[in-house]
């Protein structure tokens, strides 16, 4: 691991201070991703600055009947939240569906949303990546990629986010809540994670000295939440595909709702068109609208192809699974 | 940096980069939670940080001041042992030994998220007390691995603590 210099404020001011003007620091909370990407010297910042004393561990209703989870909040805590199991069963699912339990306990809600990719040549100094060294090439395009994209991807990546909380936000529509030396905004959770583009290095839109203080949520959307999760053992693996849906069905058809994936692109995957395709349908018929949408252009790199059929399958099963 | 471990506060200097999984092993010499991976991924490093279970490995020694640490050797000593660790001699739930500090820590902690009610995967309703069942059990002790693969005594170990029949 490179050298560092470390601080822990107290304050939320004194945190956004402390990163401001040093483009080589970096925040840390629970550590789980980022101090494991420091041992391998992917990540190597100069500073560190321990965001773990600065509150933000809490969830608050709103007043519009949704929550707002605060930054520093435990993948376990907002799992068990009663809040959270009762109204946003799909967020608890998801959340359940990663890691491990020690994992769990430290990894946050922000934490979370700004973790890295598990693409091996990501993680293999040796080899070349546009995300870890921009311009040095795409191993995973002719190499190992079964984990790979199939939607979304460019020539220079074919990464995936590797969250499952984050699809659950994006079918909840959640908006990301930061602030800076210039002030605070909120970021949609569409607009969050970007595309690979020409620019893989860059994961979201967050810009430098940008801290994320909460994750707000809108009031649960009508309908069954669901989160299944494909993966190949039935425990802390990462997914191949994920489906995060907000299904309304009754009397055998599909009145309306939301379908979010995962393990398929470098963002969670939803199409506001897929879900207007799967209004008023039977759920047959609605799960093969939904995918013809989502899955528009997909292509495999080799080893990955299997996720296209697997991805339609997956979305089939869970429509069909939420007939009420 | 002060660190409170197995309720003793120790002083040490170190270089700011030393995991908390390397303080207590190479600075305070205990050596009982062990170093597998070093990448979070086996969970021979478990330890309890204000109660809960945490990889060691992927924590600065830094960054748990101000947190109580317990240890495989503040659980309990060869004359008074734990219940886990008593449990776990009784069912043999282990063979070479290498991660049991960590099976151990990790099942004291994972009894008290049951007992707190917090769900899991397997969980079938979000919205009922879970239950110490063998799918439960499997599920919530899935970041601790066994290479020597003995899990059905480590499962009857922490069953039988956990007060299932």
């Amino acid at each position: 691991m490179k050298s560092f210099t470390y601080e822990r404020p107290e304050s939320v001011e004194a945190a956004v201070a402390a990163i401001r003007g040093h483009p080589q620091a970096r925040f840390v909370a629970g550590g789980t991703n980022l101090l494991d990407l420091m041992k391998h010297e992917i990540e190597a910042p100069t500073h560190l600055v321990d965001v773990n004393r600065l509150g933000l561990d809490q969830v608050e209703e709103t007043s519009d009947g949704g929550l707002r989870i605060g930054a520093l909040v435990r993948n376990s805590d907002l799992a068990a939240d009663a809040r959270v199991r009762s109204r946003y069963g799909v967020l608890a699912r998801a959340l359940l569906a990663g890691a491990s339990g020690q994992l769990r306990n430290r990894a946050t809600t922000a934490g979370n949303l700004l973790q890295r990719t598990r693409c091996y040549y990501f993680y293999d100094p040796a080899k070349p990546c546009n995300k870890r060294e921009p311009g040095s090439g795409c191993s995973a395009l002719a190499g190992f990629n079964r984990i790979h994209a199939v939607v979304g991807q460019s020539d220079h990546c074919i990464a995936t986010h590797p969250s499952d909380m984050a699809v659950a936000m994006r079918v909840l529509d959640a908006t990301v809540e930061v602030v800076s030396a210039e002030g605070e905004r909120s970021i949609p959770i569409a607009d969050f994670h970007r595309l690979p583009g020409d620019r893989p290095e860059i994961d979201t839109t967050l810009e430098a000295g940008e801290l994320i203080t909460h994750v707000a949520l809108p009031p649960p959307p009508p309908g069954q939440q669901v989160y299944r999760k494909v993966r190949d053992r039935a425990s802390y693996a990462f997914a191949l595909v994920s489906v995060a849906a907000v299904l309304d069905e009754a009397e055998g058809r599909v009145r309306g709702g939301r379908v979010a994936m995962g393990g398929l692109a470098h963002k969670p995957w939803r199409s506001e068109k897929a879900e207007a395709a799967m209004a008023d349908a039977k759920p047959g018929q609605a799960a093969q609208a939904a995918a013809d949408v989502l899955l528009a252009g997909a292509r495999g790199h080799g080893a990955n192809g299997f996720k296209i059929p697997l991805a339609r399958q997956t979305l089939a099963s869970v429509i069909a699974g939420c007939e009420g | 940096m002060r660190l409170q471990v197995n309720g003793e506060a120790k002083v040490l200097e170190l270089d700011v980069r030393t995991s908390l999984l390397d303080a207590l092993r190479e600075h305070l010499g205990l050596t009982g939670s062990k170093k597998g991976c070093d990448h979070g991924q086996c969970g021979a490093c478990t330890v309890l940080m204000d109660g809960r279970r945490v990889n060691s490995c992927l924590t600065l020694a830094v960054m748990a001041e101000g947190s109580e640490i317990t240890t495989i050797e503040g659980l309990g000593e060869p004359e008074r042992l734990h219940p886990m660790q008593a449990a776990f001699l009784h069912h043999d739930g282990f063979q070479c030994g290498y991660c049991t500090p960590g099976q151990i820590c990790s099942a004291v902690g994972m009894l008290e998220e049951l007992a707190g009610g917090m769900p899991s995967h397997v969980t079938p309703d979000l919205e009922r007390e879970p239950e110490l069942s063998d799918a439960e059990v499997r599920e919530r002790m899935s970041g601790n691995i066994c290479r020597c693969a003995a899990y059905p005594n480590i499962l009857a170990a922490i069953k039988d603590v956990g007060g299932a029949a």
